[in-house]
């Protein structure tokens, strides 16, 4: 595999710090040097948060410069629009279909935009996952994070028992059997 | 094994093995993973204290005695500890004395940029930097040498993207360091004029020594490459240059106070061209033109924010770098076309306690000096209620301030909003000026029970320490009578009617008076907010939007108003406020 970069994004709350642990350990396992770089205080309050993931045989920067980015993994749909950029030529987005309106749409200062799914894939390769539903129907809608994970995964050429057994080490020991489930549902998305 | 740590966890994993016994600290992003960190190791010390003063006073008192000690605070925490700090270099140490600071260039979550380096240098003690994880820890360990060795405070200057990144770590040994004899030593240990002029000179010697270890030590290092270009860089900067520009020759700077004159000559000397890289001041370039040397910095690069990759390949393209030796992906992405994306700023939770307070100021018409936590986001849309935040504290200084400028006419149509870790903090203090000077301030302490910003902290008044023992419980009540408030009273944030009350009566007091708005935090472990959620009657909704203007996440307005069941946690304020009661508990639809 070559040098990686994804982005995860999304709103403060919904568990993007967790899948990028899972991420980071399954790239450490598959013998990668590796760089997060997390956002910790005021975003995590509802903000737009992002995580940057890299990994390849020597990596310096921990942030993913615009157009570097061979993912974008987005929990909320707007959130994918806004760091759309970051994504490299020929690079996918996975998104989530859900829409979080944040305050000023609520308060009706802006508009949340409706076409985004148009103008995002007349940019870029993208796929499009209701990972509220499918999490909901794995027993939890918590687990909407490890379901895109799940698909993430199912592009990137490391093991699937990697992934399993970050899962394991990294997710509440209670919370195991419904993210493996919600994992391999997301990993069996675009098979066949 | 190789583990991928945070930042700040690296520099716990240094203080473990540098075998710190003592460590001490106030919560700050982006600082606070490292005492929290510290806190999982059985047998170090560690405390949380009311406020960062006290935490480097209590490293200090630990250091003289003997001990390993370590203070850890965000970058305007060191503003708070400053005075210490300051005398610390004076006094030197006896066991090893660190003094974490993070900066958070980009104010990611501060009310301003400023570059710790710069207290270093003030102050007459060395800094070192750490790019990644592996050197936060290194460096952790090789600055309680460095402090023993000199005989100084070392400050570890870190940065948001260093202490919020994971980067592999291999750990180490635990060193073998015992607690050193205690000594009387007035003429060290007692800093008044005629024992600190004795110190003041170790200082200038112990400093010109410092500068001859920066001149040879391991962390300052020069790798000559493509010799068109020199880039003298430390910390997160040298990642963002490196990436930029992998074939250039780089100066990476470990230390970065006091700074290797003649390094820095002799790398200038074998370079066509030098350039700095850093984030924040102009600190190490300034430096540089002190030497004499042709150096480009922020001619190139921003004075403002904080530095990336894309930032700086852009400046040294437009420095005219051979494109040969840049990386410039960054030139190409891809072209998304869209006009405007609305902001997602930050907001209170559902279930806040803060939301019914404000509700209530925003009502009310008052000119609200605020304070720094959850409850300054009560100063966006919708809630707007809040005119001034300052610094930790401020507010009721600054209450005080108004009405002695206006008169007291003003403190009618005043309230000071401060929350119960920044009351303990730093606002006391203010209270007792408010009720010695004769003021009439209405301050309300918003007591959610927690450190909430900083992601839950224990403070003085929660009743339990840093490990979660209990911990004897400060009254907030008594305190502030203490100080000669008698007008104390505690109030539900979230019966808004009663809240209203009063305020309405402590503003018209011509007195002193506290509102203590006590409800703890819907986050808060011990104490989760987990109602059944509400649900809006689409029926009868006339979508007034009275609702709406509790800036609830959960509460949505696409389609027609609804309720996010997923994340409303029942703490019923929107009810209040719907004057058709169109939303209650439940499923209304069912
Ligand atoms: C001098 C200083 N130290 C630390 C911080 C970081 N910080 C910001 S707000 C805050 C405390 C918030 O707690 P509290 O006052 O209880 O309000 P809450 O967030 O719980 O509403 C801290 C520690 C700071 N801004 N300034």
């Amino acid at each position: 595999m070559n040098d990686t970069a994804i982005l995860i994004v999304g709103v403060g709350g919904q568990g993007t710090l967790l899948s990028s642990r899972i991420l980071g350990e399954v790239a450490v396992a598959g013998g990668f040097d590796v760089k997060l770089s997390e956002v910790h205080g005021m975003a995590q309050r509802g903000g737009s948060v992002v995580t940057h993931v890299r990994f390849g045989q020597k990596v310096y920067s921990p942030l993913v410069g615009a157009g570097q980015a061979d993912f974008i993994l987005a929990f909320e749909k707007l959130e994918a629009l806004r760091w759309a950029r970051y994504l490299k030529k020929g690079g996918l987005i996975i998104s989530n279909t859900r829409k979080i309106p944040p305050i000023p749409v609520t308060l009706g200062l802006q508009k949340y935009p409706e076409d985004i799914d148009e103008i995002l894939s007349s940019a870029a390769s993208t796929c499009m996952v209701d990972a509220g539903r499918i999490a909901s129907e794995c027993g939890s809608v918590k687990a909407v994070n490890v379901v895109l994970l799940g698909v993430l995964a199912s592009r990137l050429a490391f093991e699937k028992e990697l992934w399993l057994r970050a899962i394991r080490k990294i997710v509440p020991q209670n919370t195991i059997e419904i993210n493996t489930e919600a994992f391999n549902r997301g990993y069996e998305l675009l098979k066949g | 094994m190789k583990k991928l740590l945070l930042g700040n966890e690296a520099v716990a994993l240094g203080a473990y093995e540098a075998r710190v016994k003592v460590a001490s600290a106030y919560p700050g992003t982006p600082s606070t993973e490292i005492t929290e960190s510290i806190s999982r190791y059985e047998d170090i010390y560690v405390e949380w204290s009311p406020n960062e003063k006290v935490a480097l006073e209590v490293a200090l008192g630990a250091s003289i005695a003997g001990a390993r000690a370590m203070a850890c605070m965000k970058h305007v925490g060191l503003n708070v500890a400053a005075d210490p700090l300051f005398t610390s270099s004076y006094t030197g140490i006896n066991g090893g004395l660190v003094i974490v600071v993070a900066d958070d260039p980009g104010m990611h979550s501060s009310q301003n940029e400023q570059d710790s380096r710069f207290y270093g240098r003030a102050a007459h003690i060395p800094v070192l930097e750490p790019s990644d994880s592996q050197e936060a820890k290194d460096f952790t360990k090789l600055a309680f040498d460095i402090s023993e060795k000199f005989d100084t405070p070392v400050m570890l200057r870190m940065t948001t993207r260093v202490s919020h990144s994971r980067s592999l770590v291999e750990p180490g040994e635990r060193l073998d360091v015992g607690l050193r004899d205690y000594a009387k030593d007035v003429g060290k240990y007692v800093m008044m004029p005629a024992m600190a002029r004795g110190r003041r000179t170790v200082l200038v010697e112990r400093e010109k020594k410092l500068q001859e270890y920066a001149e040879k030590a391991d962390i300052n290092k020069v790798e000559y490459n493509d010799r068109s270009i020199g880039i003298i860089a430390a910390g997160g900067a040298y990642n963002y240059a490196k990436e930029a520009t992998p074939g250039a020759s780089f100066l990476k700077l470990g230390m970065v106070w006091p700074l290797p004159q003649d390094l820095i000559k002799n790398f200038a000397k074998n370079v066509e061209r030098l350039f700095v890289v850093e984030e924040l001041e102009t600190f190490v370039e300034d430096y540089i033109k002190t030497l004499g040397l042709k150096v480009f910095g922020k001619d190139y690069f921003p004075k403002t924010g904080e530095l990336s990759y894309e930032i700086v390949a852009r400046g040294l393209k437009a420095a005219g770098v051979k494109s040969e030796i840049l990386n410039l992906a960054f030139e190409d992405f891809i072209d998304v076309k869209v006009s405007s994306i609305p902001a997602r700023p930050p907001a209170l939770c559902p279930g806040c306690p803060h939301r019914g307070v404000y509700h209530v100021l925003k009502k009310l018409n008052l000119t609200v000096t605020g304070d720094i936590g959850c409850y300054t986001l009560g100063a966006l849309p919708p809630l707007s209620s809040m005119d001034t935040c300052i610094c930790m504290g401020a507010s009721i200084g600054n209450a005080h301030g108004m009405e002695k400028a206006r008169g007291k006419d003003v403190s009618g149509k005043t309230v000071a909003v401060i929350g119960d870790s920044t009351f303990v903090h730093s606002g006391i203090t203010g209270l007792i000026d408010v009720v010695y000077n004769n003021g009439a301030a209405t301050v309300i302490i918003l007591d959610n029970s927690t450190t909430g910003m900083t992601g839950h902290q224990e403070h003085p008044a929660t009743g339990f320490n840093i490990k979660g023992e209990p911990a004897y419980k400060l009254s907030l009540e008594k305190l502030c009578e203490a100080v000669g408030v008698k007008r104390v009273r505690v109030e539900d944030p979230f019966d808004m009617e009663n809240f209203e009350k009063a305020v309405l009566e402590e503003t018209a007091a011509k007195e002193p008076s506290v509102i203590i708005a006590r409800r703890p935090c819907a986050l808060l472990k011990r104490n989760r907010l987990k109602n059944p959620p509400y649900s809006v009657n689409k029926d009868t909704c006339i979508e007034c939007g009275a609702c709406l203007e509790l800036g609830c996440p959960a509460i949505v307005n696409m389609d027609g108003v609804s309720i996010d069941k997923d994340i409303c946690v029942g703490c019923g304020l929107c009810a209040a406020v719907c004057p058709t009661e169109s939303i209650a508990g439940g499923d209304m639809s069912e």
